[in-house]
This record gives C-alpha cells, structure tokens and sequence, in this order.
C-alpha cells in the first residue's frame, strides 16, 4: 500500500531555495479518545521525521497527538549539488517509513 | 450553548419558512469547491498536497491485484484503467438490468467483485473500496456528469428528488432547505453548499480520512436528528442519483478535499 508522497522539484540551479512537500499516510490516533465502551484507544501517531540531503540531515521535526491525520510536511532548502534526499517517519507501534527522491542540480 | 443552538435552530426555521423552495438555476449552480479558502482550494489542486490521492495510490495497486477464487485483477478485464474507466464514474449510479434498480459505484465494483473475480464483497468505508471507488472515479476528473441519462432511471430520481423535498427528524428540515433554499448563506461557521456531490469518494478535514457519498448523507441526515438509512439502501442510492443528476454538466473533482 501507498504510504507517501513526496514532491521534490528534479531540477534546480545551484544555490536555488527548493520547496519540499512531503505526505504521509497515518491515522494520527491521539491516545486521548475512547470507544463506545469506555476503553482508551491507544496512541497511535508518528512522533519523528527527517530529512537527510546526501545524507547529511536538514529538517527534523517531533510530532505530537495534536497533528491531524496524513501529516504534510513542507520546508525549503537550498540545492547545493545534485543527488538523493532521505525521508524517515518513526512512530508508536514500531512505525517506521522512508521514502527518497532526487534533484539535479546545474 | 444551549442557547447558541437555539438561535441557530429560530433562525433556521425563520429562514426557511421564507424560502424560495426552487431548484437552483443552472447558471448559479456552484461546486463545494468555490465555498472553500484558498488554502483548503490549493490543497485539492495540487496532487501531491491532497491526502486523498494517498488512496488512489492504494486503488491502483488493488486495480492491478489479483483478488478472488478466480485469480482475475480488475486490470485484466477492463485493462488500463486510463483508458477503460474514463467517464465511468461521471455516469453513476447507473441502473442495473439484473437487479432491476439503480447501484452505486461502490456497488458496482463489489458486484464485480462478488461475480467476476468470486471474492467478497468489500465492506462499505474500507479502505480497500474507498481506495478503488476513488482510484475509479479519478479517471474521470474533469468528465462533465451525466448521470441519469438513461430513460430507466426516471422513476428513480424522482423518488430520490420527492426525499431531497421531505422534511424529516425532529429538526423538521428537508435537504432542500439548506441546500435550495439557503446555499448563500451560513450554518454558524461553515458555509451552507448547494450539495453537489462532484469529488466523490472525497477526503473530509473533519473525518480525516476519505469517505463516500454515503457516508456525507448519513452524517447529514442525523444531523437534522432523523434515522439515518444503512450504508447501500436503495433510498440512498435514490438520494446519490438525484443529486448526481442534479450536478448534470458539472465536472468530477474526486478525489476532493472539502473542510
């Protein structure tokens, strides 16, 4: 099953300050709602991402209950040199997913 | 509260005993599309910003999945769906010749499923059909609708029109009230659309997730405090083809992003 979706611009002149989108697919569960019994629906969220440039990381963020489900995340960073970004989502219940996506740079 | 809710409910009753109780013209008809800010607009538009296209990812794996005793995908009767479902779903529901009644888009494929690919049924609001009605109905983005063409289909839309029409729950309201009546208007924060369901399956910021026509109906019908009809019955079906046919000429937005 599809799980995200990133959006990295594939060319870029050098030093140019690129927007970069990601989406991933999670429910985002809180921990704070229950069922119809009373019993407490455990946490479920991501609660960690990054973003590595030719494996140097650039962006990190923590996640906490109040993000909506499919969190989107977006940042910008400048294109140094043409090569690979990492993405890493880590959560409860032993989540975990990465994903890549390429520029060129000219 | 209490109070606020009471306002809101007078100024209801106040605003419909005063409508104009007529079909919206076909020059003013709008989709929920233009109701929305900009920012939930851009979220719709761009591909890789909208949660529902997570979905059509998911449908397009399962359209090419073998599924079944038959060991059959959908892809290898109706081949890329590119090609094959483009318009499909603009012409939903469609009346079915065994079954003598109109089905849904959801009901189609799950007949196909339960007849061609002898597999079980999938259950309304699961992933898997969500994943397929809205990877199917992407297809036909930007398909002008034209559901309710077929001559058979007239009995079907007028009843599905005569409980658009019906007040009904202790809030007395039809659907015609805020959606004919009112559509300019605003239910405390949010606006009142005119209903046209042009981005079905489509994902809701307030689900979180996507979710069928049905699913919108049911949430609609309860919040006028009547009982709402179980996912599939023939009266929401009827509800779905009226308001399809009502959105004639309108173009499919799904996989859409509404507040």
């Amino acid at each position: 099953m599809a799980s995200a979706l990133i959006n990295v611009p594939r060319r870029a002149k050098r030093g140019e300050i690129v927007e970069i989108k990601t989406l991933m697919s999670h429910i985002m569960e809180t921990g704070y709602r229950r069922t119809a019994a009373g019993e407490v629906i455990p946490r479920n969220i991501v609660t960690s991402f990054a973003c590595r440039y030719n494996g140097v990381e650039i962006f990190r963020a923590d996640l906490f209950p109040a993000i909506a489900a499919n969190p989107f995340i977006t940042f910008f960073t400048v294109a140094t040199e043409s090569g690979k970004f990492d993405f890493e989502w880590i959560g409860d219940e032993g989540f975990s997913e990465t994903a890549s996506a390429s520029i060129t740079v000219e | 509260m209490m109070w606020a809710r009471t306002i809101i409910v007078a100024a209801l009753l106040v605003a419909t005993s005063i409508g104009r109780a007529a079909e919206i013209p076909q020059a003013e008809r709008r989709s929920g599309f233009s109701f929305m800010t900009p920012d939930t607009q851009a979220m719709q538009n761009e591909d890789t910003a909208n949660p529902g296209m997570l979905w059509v990812l998911d449908g397009e794996a399962l359209w090419s999945g073998k599924a079944g005793t038959s060991g059959k995908a959908c892809a290898d009767c109706h081949g890329d769906a590119r090609a094959s479902m483009k318009g499909v779903a603009a012409r939903y529901p469609a009346f079915d010749k065994a079954l003598a009644r109109p089905v849904n888009l959801e009901q189609r494929i799950n007949l196909c499923r339960s007849q061609h690919q002898q597999a079980t049924p999938l259950a309304y609001e699961s992933r898997e059909l969500l994943a397929l009605t809205a990877f199917v109905a992407q297809q036909s983005r930007g398909v002008a609708i034209e559901t309710g063409a077929d001559p058979q289909l007239a009995p079907f839309i007028d009843r599905g029109r005569e409980l658009f029409l019906r007040r009904q729950g202790q809030l007395n309201l039809a659907c015609a009230n805020c959606h004919d009546d009112n559509w300019d208007k605003r239910l405390a924060g949010s606006a009142i659309t005119q209903g046209h369901p042009t981005g079905y399956p489509e994902y809701r910021l307030e689900w979180q997730s996507l979710g069928s026509l049905q699913h919108r109906l049911r949430g609609c019908i309860t919040g006028i405090r009547a009982q709402a009809y179980d996912y599939g019955a023939p009266e929401l079906v009827e509800l779905e083809l009226y308001l399809m046919s009502r959105a004639r000429g309108m173009p499919i937005e799904t996989p859409a992003v509404r507040p």
